[in-house]
């Protein structure tokens, strides 16, 4: 059974490799650029829940994150002359003028960066309240953003940056949230993912089998700050421009409402509600937008959209709060029908 | 500049922070009682705040009330807005995981706010002026606007009629009883639903006292302006002791004359006025978490 699994996970895997070619070969730049979008919010999805979902605590501040992780990636890979084009307000601080980096090591920083605001907000308040940290990091996305807006010299104020090298390609995009997805799976069930998941059901139980607090949850911040980094950078590589205005907590809104819907604690349900979310909102771009089918004119209302979204996000969370896998992972064996389950002993469920 | 001049500068600055700490106390309130029974951040008040402002707006631009009659209407529809968000997002999970509720609190403040966007329009509008309001009186050399002295004098007897309602009322009582113990309070006898949904009535027609009297002062108003004060009157409901109304009011003041000292005397830093109240937070919660008024919650096992 086991090897079984093993070849179906191979063959899908290249399948979707070779899909990956296909599609970069015939779709045009709008379709590429949605896929690169799913794969993005994957690593997104997949870094705040395991803050969120597998930890059990209550982080706001993807969109802070990614804005670090962006801003250092879009400032370390611009060429020279793009800088100098941006920054005629007033000019780039020294280290930054005079350098230019490789995408994978930009992302790296981006990413540590990332991971060490996450530290210095994330330190004060863990040990206090959980819903502490959520205000705590909430405001600081928001503060990330007046100070970003304000440090004309390094983020070119709210002018943003434009001109950033379009590095991140499907490849990129897939490659990294391919390897965010085996860095979870791994850190899920590692000693450390099972300390989280205990704090997550039940923390005073957790702290009396001996399990460090502050250190488990402090951990999963961190780690799914830096994923948030990276995710931004990639994001940025993308787009091609930032701007503060960029980071609102709209951003933070999407990633959350992807973790929701494909179930807190589920990896694979992140990934596949990452797909489906990113593809629905585009899809729906039309209740933004006026349309006309044949004789029918619909007139779209701009914000339209994000009321669905809200009303969908209100009736999950109340009717299905299991979301559309709960804490479960897909399996084969389970698809195939067989009902072998996973030992308790091993991290299965009940 | 001669020292008189410095002392009405300073003066002048004192009286605008006591008006936005005011204003901000009235919204810390609502933040702090709905933690206080539920254990819940009402992510969705700052929004129930930028509602009031829109029903004050309609009724006085679209039905044409006079100011007080509209005033009134807007702040029972929102007193109803409140209860209805508790009624269709919160009560359902009252035995859900918390990480659950809060995530409801957050997708009802972000319908709140594009529903705003689709119903009201993106763009800002301009609040109805109360010629009443907007004279000036001159103190010496301070000119100051009869709506500086309206704003604290209302959050003032606000104040002093909750605490009469919260210490000395069957309903105050039934409240301290619910946010000691759901199950306990239930078994005395007490609406425990009831209970909470009066709670957020409360606290919604405080914020919309707060927010037509914010679109008096700032006569500007737009689907988004409920975030940000939302967030700082959190944060000023943890300064003063969360959980205690009286501690939200000296925290709506302390974070309301902070900000606008911060940004007379240092205008170098007008820029970093809103990252104020978060680095306050931060510091608040390193060396005194329970706040200034705070009592000391352990963690029921």
């Amino acid at each position: 059974m086991k090897r079984k699994s093993n070849i179906l996970t191979l063959i899908s895997i290249i399948v979707l490799f070779l899909f990956l070619i296909y599609a970069n070969r015939n779709f045009d730049a709008y379709q590429i650029r949605i896929l690169n979008l799913c794969a993005i919010y994957t690593i997104l999805g997949l870094s705040m829940n395991l803050i969120n979902g597998f930890t059990g605590l209550f982080s706001l501040g993807h969109a802070g994150f990614m804005a670090v992780g962006a801003y250092t990636t879009a400032l370390l890979t611009m060429t020279l002359a793009a800088k100098e084009q941006n920054f005629f307000m007033a000019p780039l601080v020294y280290p930054l003028n005079s350098i230019v980096w490789p995408f994978l090591p930009s992302l790296i920083l981006g990413g540590l960066f990332a991971a060490l605001i996450a530290y210095l907000v994330g330190a004060p308040v863990i040990k206090l309240r959980g819903d502490y940290l959520g205000i705590a990091t909430l405001g600081f996305a928001e503060i990330i953003r007046v100070v970003f807006t304000n440090t004309q010299g390094i983020t070119n104020g709210a002018l943003g940056l434009k001109g950033i090298p379009n590095t991140t390609n499907i490849w990129w995009s897939f490659g990294i949230a391919a390897v965010t997805t085996i860095i979870m799976i791994s850190l899920i069930n590692s000693s450390y993912g099972r300390a989280m998941k205990a704090i997550r059901e039940d923390e005073i139980a957790a702290q009396n089998m001996g399990i460090d607090l502050f250190k488990h949850k402090m951990m999963s911040l961190v780690i799914g700050a830096f994923f948030a980094g990276v995710g931004g950078g990639l994001l940025g590589n993308l787009l091609g421009t930032i701007d503060p205005l960029m980071f609102r907590f709209f951003l933070t809104f999407n990633i959350l409402f992807i973790i929701v819907l494909g179930g807190m604690g589920s990896i694979t349900g992140t990934v596949i509600s990452a797909f489906i979310v990113t593809i629905s909102m585009e899809v729906l771009r039309f209740l933004d937008e006026a349309i006309r089918i044949g004789p029918i004119y619909i007139k779209g209302v701009a914000g339209m959209r994000m009321v669905f979204f809200s009303v969908i996000l209100i009736v999950v969370i109340i009717y299905y709060s299991q979301g559309l896998m709960g804490t479960r992972e897909f399996s084969w064996n389970k698809l195939l029908g067989g009902n072998k389950k996973k030992p308790l002993a091993k991290g299965g469920t009940k | 500049m001669s020292l008189n001049m410095s002392l009405n500068t300073l003066l002048q600055h004192l009286t605008n922070g006591v008006s936005l700490g005011s204003l901000y106390a009235l919204i810390a309130i609502g933040y702090t009682m709905v933690y206080g029974i539920l254990r819940l951040i009402n992510f969705a008040h700052g929004d129930i705040f930028m509602m009031a402002t829109y029903f004050a707006f309609f009724s006085v631009a679209t039905f044409a009330l006079p100011w007080y009659l509209a005033f009134l209407v807007a702040i029972i529809l929102t007193g109803l807005l409140g209860m209805t968000v508790e009624r269709a997002a919160y009560r359902p999970l009252r035995n859900a995981p918390k990480i659950s509720i809060l995530i409801s609190a957050i997708g009802v403040a972000y319908l709140l706010e594009n529903l705003a966007i689709v119903v009201f329009g993106g763009r800002p509008k301009a609040f109805p002026a109360v010629d009443l309001f907007m004279d000036v009186v001159r103190i010496g050399d301070v000119a100051v606007q009869i709506l500086t002295f309206v704003i604290p004098v209302v959050t003032l007897a606000i104040l002093f009629i909750l605490l009469y309602l919260i210490n000395h009322t069957k309903t105050g009582i039934a409240m301290r009883a619910v946010a000691r113990d759901h199950e306990t309070a239930s078994l005395m006898g007490i609406d425990v639903n009831r209970t909470i949904s009066l709670t957020f009535g409360i606290g919604s027609i405080l914020a919309a006292v707060g927010g037509i009297m914010w679109g008096l002062k700032f006569p500007q108003i737009s689907p988004l302006m409920g975030v940000i004060p939302g967030l700082k009157c959190f944060i000023a409901a943890v300064l003063g002791g969360i959980g205690n109304i009286t501690g939200a009011v000296i925290g709506g003041f302390i974070l309301g004359i902070g900000e606008i000292l911060l940004v007379a005397f240092f205008p170098a830093l007008t820029g970093y006025r809103d990252a104020f109240a978060f680095i306050l937070l931060i510091l608040i919660l390193l060396f005194k978490p329970t706040g200034i008024m705070g009592e000391k919650i352990s963690e029921k096992v």
